[in-house]
């Protein structure tokens, strides 16, 4: 065992930002929600369900999805979802 | 760390050691040089007493051999206003009597003799006195254990390993690594995903010392990183994916050979050096600079154990086919790396077959199981012809597009075979395809590559993960220097 060796990080050395959460809504009421569909088979149906039961509760629901699964959401699509919701939710299914 | 290099005194330097007996032979003559008017200074590099009869300096740390860049002892040097104007090295009578300008200087020594290795290349130190005395850009934040830790262990500790030990990367091992390269360590290759940073040379250098690679790979260490780290081969999604898959690295050219790559016997196996390290400096830069680890944004299912590493090359001498880098358009002679999201390879096993027809019917019995026998197109696969089954094709003259195209036509399966539900079973195509005639591979999806040991009657399968623009597409870069 060697002993008091120094060596270089191999890592990013990035730390990552902490944010604080939201607060939580009172009511869903009169918000706006986008229900992101990641373009996984069937995600819609799960998808179709929500959108339901949200516009139930009085909620407006707008739809996206991901031009593929296996690939982050493209930056236009987050900034889009950023300025027309007041949340949102991410569908992953099979 | 760095130290500004020493100016040598006008006049004569010679560097000397006590160890070296050309240096003990020249002794006489340096105390001749001494006796005339212009001034020597002598370096002893080993035992500051040596030479005993003349005076010298001991170069005790070799900071005026390195930064002089001394090879052999000894080394006269002239210099004129502090710039070296003339050298010679080892022991020619003819240049030190020229050098010098003094006629008779050793006329009892013989008229030549060697010299002996300089202290500052000296395999064992090299690596310190670069580290002490190169000025380089190395900027990566130091970590310091402790003397009760086992660095090993600190390491594993610090999530940066694949579960196997790995080499602590040392300032020295850092920069003798980037020796290996001409490209400037704060270069950036590429954006690392999954957390999309900036990957240097630096960090790719610290993670081929841990993998354990030698300098000389870095440039496919590095070329492969590039061709990882895109859209197109979309490592990200390679990680995320519960499907087994990870970088599959097929190398070409003949730099293949000058490393040592194994594209023969266990060419996917264990034992190679650079098949093995190669591969495994990729996955670590992923894991350690792009933050790419199991359970975090790597999903697989089951993984496979070639995601630690799985890197080999194509046996380009052997090969009745043309190399798959020369199929992807990159020149005869160039060295390349292609990369593919693959699982583990399985074989192929055909003992029998004689003809090109009967082979490439078994090639295809097992191609069509590539993920599942009923599931086609989506999924590209490379195949990998061993000595043994090539030799089959070589001798009936099948080129490569001649394999392949045989190989995609005798694939052809009727729709009502694949969809969902057919041959009571859930899987398959969708419906809409019951009427079509389907190939197992897309146009491109086979990469045929050649590689194994001379005795076999064995091909190998590497299926492949969704391909296109939903998944990953193979990617060739050259690789660099």
């Amino acid at each position: 065992m060697a002993s008091g060796i120094t060596i270089l990080d191999p890592t990013n050395e990035s730390k990552p930002a902490t944010r604080q959460l939201l607060a939580r809504p009172a009511s869903i009421k009169g918000l706006t929600i986008g229900l992101l569909d990641i373009s996984k088979p069937r995600g819609n149906l799960f998808l179709n369900r929500i959108e339901e039961l949200l516009t139930e509760r009085g909620a407006k629901v707008l739809r996206y999805s991901k031009p593929t699964f296996t690939k982050p959401a493209p930056v236009d699509l987050r900034q889009e979802i950023a300025t027309q919701c007041n949340l949102v939710i991410e569908a992953l299914a099979d | 760390m760095t130290s500004v290099a020493p100016v040598l005194p006008d006049g004569f330097v010679v560097i000397v050691k006590r160890e070296c007996a050309t240096c003990q032979m020249v002794e006489p003559v340096l105390k001749d040089i001494a006796g005339h008017k212009t001034p020597l200074t002598i370096y002893t590099q080993d035992d500051p007493t040596f030479p005993e009869s003349v005076s010298a300096i001991h170069d005790s740390d070799l900071a005026v051999s390195w930064h002089n860049n001394i090879d052999t002892v000894p080394t006269l040097i002239k210099v004129v206003n502090g710039k070296e104007v003339d050298r010679t090295f080892g022991w020619l009578a003819s240049d030190w009597q020229r050098i010098t300008e003094i006629p008779e200087l050793g006329h009892d020594l013989p008229a030549m003799r060697p010299g002996c290795g300089s202290m500052s290349v000296d395999p064992d130190i090299v690596d310190k006195l670069r580290a002490k005395f190169t000025d380089s850009p190395v900027i990566a934040r130091t970590v310091e254990f402790s003397d009760a830790e086992d660095e090993f262990e600190a390491m594993y500790a610090r999530g940066w390993t694949d579960g196997f030990p790995v080499i602590p990367p040392t300032r020295e091992r850092v920069l003798r690594m980037l020796t290996g390269t001409t490209r400037h360590p704060q270069d950036v290759v590429a954006i690392a995903p999954p957390d999309l940073v900036e990957l240097t040379v630096e960090k790719i250098a610290i993670n081929a010392v841990m993998a354990g690679c030698l300098p000389e790979y870095m440039p496919w260490v590095i070329a492969a990183l590039e061709a990882v780290c895109n859209d197109q081969f979309n490592m990200h999604g390679v990680l995320a994916t519960t499907m087994p898959v990870g970088p599959v690295i097929i190398c070409n050219g003949p730099g293949t050979r000058a490393i040592g790559m194994n594209s023969g016997i266990n060419a996917f196996g264990q034992g190679n050096r650079a098949n093995n390290t190669i591969g495994r400096a990729v996955q670590l830069t992923i894991r350690n600079v792009g933050g790419g680890r199991p359970g975090e944004v790597d999903r697989a299912t089951h993984g496979n154990p070639g995601k630690i590493s799985f890197c080999f090359a194509e046996d380009e001498v052997g090969s009745p086919f043309t190399s798959l880098a020369t199929e992807r358009g990159i020149p005869l002679g160039q060295n390349a790396v292609t990369v593919f999201a693959g699982e583990g390879p399985r074989c192929v096993v055909d003992q029998l077959a004689r003809t090109p027809e009967e082979l490439t019917n078994s090639l295809v019995a097992c191609l069509q199981t590539v993920h599942h026998p009923k599931l086609v197109i989506g999924f590209d696969a490379i195949l990998t012809i061993s000595p043994d089954h090539g030799r089959v094709y070589a001798e009936a003259g099948w080129s490569r597009e001649k394999l392949i195209a045989e190989l995609t036509e005798r694939s052809m399966t009727p729709g009502a075979d694949l969809v969902r539900g057919a041959r009571e079973m859930a899987e398959g195509v969708p419906p809409h395809l019951r009427d079509a005639t389907l190939p197992k591979f897309r146009p491109g999806g086979i990469l045929l590559t050649y590689a194994g040991g001379g005795a076999g009657l064995f091909s190998s399968i590497v299926a492949g993960w969704a391909n296109g623009a939903i998944g990953s597409d193979p990617v060739t870069r050259v690789v660099g220097s």
